[in-house]
């Protein structure tokens, strides 16, 4: 066999290795997500099956049924927890754009002292764990009232996003050419209207994937929330999924199918924005 | 005359100021100072008790302390190492797929969708040792008969916990590594091949240096919220069975909340922040290095 040809072979057979190895990995990455849909959909005798039934025999809505009727096991207010979610969340990812906008764009637009360290410093307060937060602040919120309630967790979730939105929305604003804005304000407008007109403008896809980074995390978050609310007045849903978890056992199907009604909404606002977000956050990668 | 004005940069950051140290510095002023003290949620007023660093002391020559607290290390160096590079060799495969590459790259987005709390849930399912897909499988592949208990031996509990981590947050770092490979040049490669560099050679000298400061972001973003691996164990084990799996922060939330002892907690709270900001301040200063480095070669 001459050179070439092994050659070849051998070129051939490391690519369908690497698309293998591709598809492998693409498989495990979806893997937990199909299981949980499937099995919101099977009756609950087929999940505790033994052997196991790995081909379902009837797919039904039950779970659903059942969760948003409020009569599923244990009765849980799945209703009343989707809207304090979606209360909290979107507001809070509201006044957290308007705070990071500002912020953002001081940091793009101003030299001042000692920028490098308010920036990190602003970053660092990210850092703090949520658990370890959430001990002083429940003893504050239980002082001033706002213990289980939807203005505390609104206060919490603005505190939480503000130093990640302020991140990304710098990052967008630098795209921007500086000297737009300065052209507009040649031209006779103030600083302000060259920023509305100018400036937000062509950031608006970058502040609008900042947004949902930040309604995600809101969305998202249990170490605060699990301790900062108590009732159906201000649980969210992640605190809710612990409802179906009884002393001893554990309703799998009906968490299945709170996780489905959980995962959708950021299912379908990470697509929409998935190509913003990773250039806003690479955007200062190379020149910093 | 005119009237004395905020320079319009302090103006605009003091919302941002005020909300944060509202909401986390003012609370981590009084942690602070309710960790000098035996404060007990049941009797408000131990709160002006000031015992100094008695707290401090105890938990330092705790035991348990320290094995949640080495545990809690140990998990978050493996899982990041592991994602760091999994989510290197993520980035490259998707890189050189020819077609449907869009689709690819959503698919890679699934798992940070996934709240933490879900994502504890879901493999907490999945490792169940009774109707676990993972055992289920395993069994009915042959490769066992019994059931594996994952989530109750502490060694096959800590792996499932990696597990969990790790599929969740690879993900970050395939990302980001692969915008990093579709913004590089075309031609240092092209030039480095022609000038007989082994393919490791290219990537080890060439592609690497470049892509640091992707990895680095990253990093940054991953350790800025590690402690989301609190979501995953509560939900997983909850430090159980008989703290096998405790780690920091389920040892906070034990003690601050089902003992009631808030001032040690706060103090154990508060070796918790300083690990984490330790954490993001070190590949912060990493990002800044090879930002500079990148500038300088390219």
């Amino acid at each position: 066999m001459d050179a070439n040809k092994t050659a070849r072979l051998k070129r051939r057979a490391t690519n369908w290795a690497l698309n293998i190895a591709l598809f492998i990995a693409m498989a495990i990455i979806c893997l937990p997500g199909l299981w949980i849909v499937l099995n919101s959909l099977r009756p609950t005798v087929e999940i505790m099956a033994k052997p196991p039934v790995w081909i379902p025999n009837q797919l039904s809505f039950d779970a659903y049924r059942d969760m948003f009727s409020g009569i599923g096991q244990g009765g849980i207010p799945v209703l009343q927890y989707f809207r304090n979610s979606m209360i909290i969340a979107v507001t809070s990812t509201v006044i957290s754009l308007a705070i990071g906008m500002s912020g953002g764009y001081a940091f793009a637009r101003y030299r001042f002292r000692f920028k490098g360290g308010w920036f990190l410093g602003l970053m660092l307060t990210r850092a703090v764990p949520g658990i370890a937060l959430s001990l002083p602040l429940f003893f504050l919120y239980a002082r001033v009232g706002l213990i289980d309630t939807h203005a505390g967790m609104i206060l919490a979730y603005t505190a939480l996003n503000v130093p990640f939105t302020i991140w990304l929305i710098d990052g967008f604003f630098r795209q921007v050419p500086k000297d737009l804005a300065e052209a507009a304000q040649i031209d006779g407008c103030t600083r302000w209207q060259a920023f509305w007109q100018v400036e937000f403008p062509l950031a608006r896809p970058g502040i609008a994937s900042a947004g949902i980074f930040a309604f995600l995390t809101s969305w998202n978050e249990f170490a605060l929330a699990s301790q900062l609310t108590r009732s159906t007045s201000s649980k969210t849903l992640p605190v809710g999924l612990l409802d179906y978890t009884a002393e001893f056992t554990i309703d799998w199907r009906g968490m299945c199918a709170l996780a489905v009604v959980m995962i959708i909404p950021a299912l379908l606002l990470t697509y929409a924005v998935q190509k913003h977000l990773v250039s806003g956050l690479t955007s200062g990668a190379i020149k910093g | 005359m005119k009237a004395w004005r905020l320079p319009p940069h302090v103006a605009l950051l003091l919302p941002a100021v005020i909300v944060l140290a509202a909401v986390v510095l003012l609370p981590l002023l009084l942690s602070l100072w309710s960790s000098f003290t035996p404060f007990r949620l049941t009797r408000p007023d131990t709160i002006y008790d000031f015992i100094g660093l008695r707290n401090y002391r105890r938990i330092f020559t705790d035991g348990d302390f320290w094995v949640a607290f080495g545990r809690t290390v140990l998990l978050l160096t493996v899982a990041l190492n592991l994602e760091m590079v999994l989510g290197l060799g993520l980035a490259l495969l998707v890189e050189r797929a020819s077609r449907g590459q869009r689709m690819l790259r959503t698919i890679l987005m699934f798992p940070m969708m996934f709240s933490p709390i879900l994502v504890g849930f879901q493999f907490k399912f999945m490792f169940n040792d009774n109707i676990g897909l993972v055992n289920n499988a395993l069994q009915s592949l042959g490769f066992t008969d019994q059931a594996i208990p994952w989530l109750i031996d502490g060694r096959l509990a800590f792996i499932a916990i990696t597990t969990a981590e790790v599929w969740s947050s690879t993900a970050v770092f395939a990302i980001f590594i692969l915008a990093g490979l579709m913004a590089m040049p075309r031609e240092p490669i092209e030039a480095a091949r022609v000038d007989g560099c082994t393919p490791w050679q290219t990537f080890r000298y060439v592609t690497w240096p470049f892509l640091m400061p992707f990895a680095f972001i990253a990093m940054t973003i991953r350790s800025l919220d590690v402690a989301r691996a609190y979501d995953i164990i509560k939900i997983m084990t909850d430090g159980g069975p008989a703290g096998r799996t405790e780690v920091l922060w389920t040892l906070i939330a034990r003690t601050a909340y089902s003992d009631a002892r808030m001032g040690m907690a706060n103090a154990m709270a508060y070796v918790a922040i300083l690990l984490s900001i330790a954490f993001t301040a070190f590949f912060f200063a990493q990002l800044g290095k090879a930002r500079a480095q990148v500038a300088a070669d390219w």
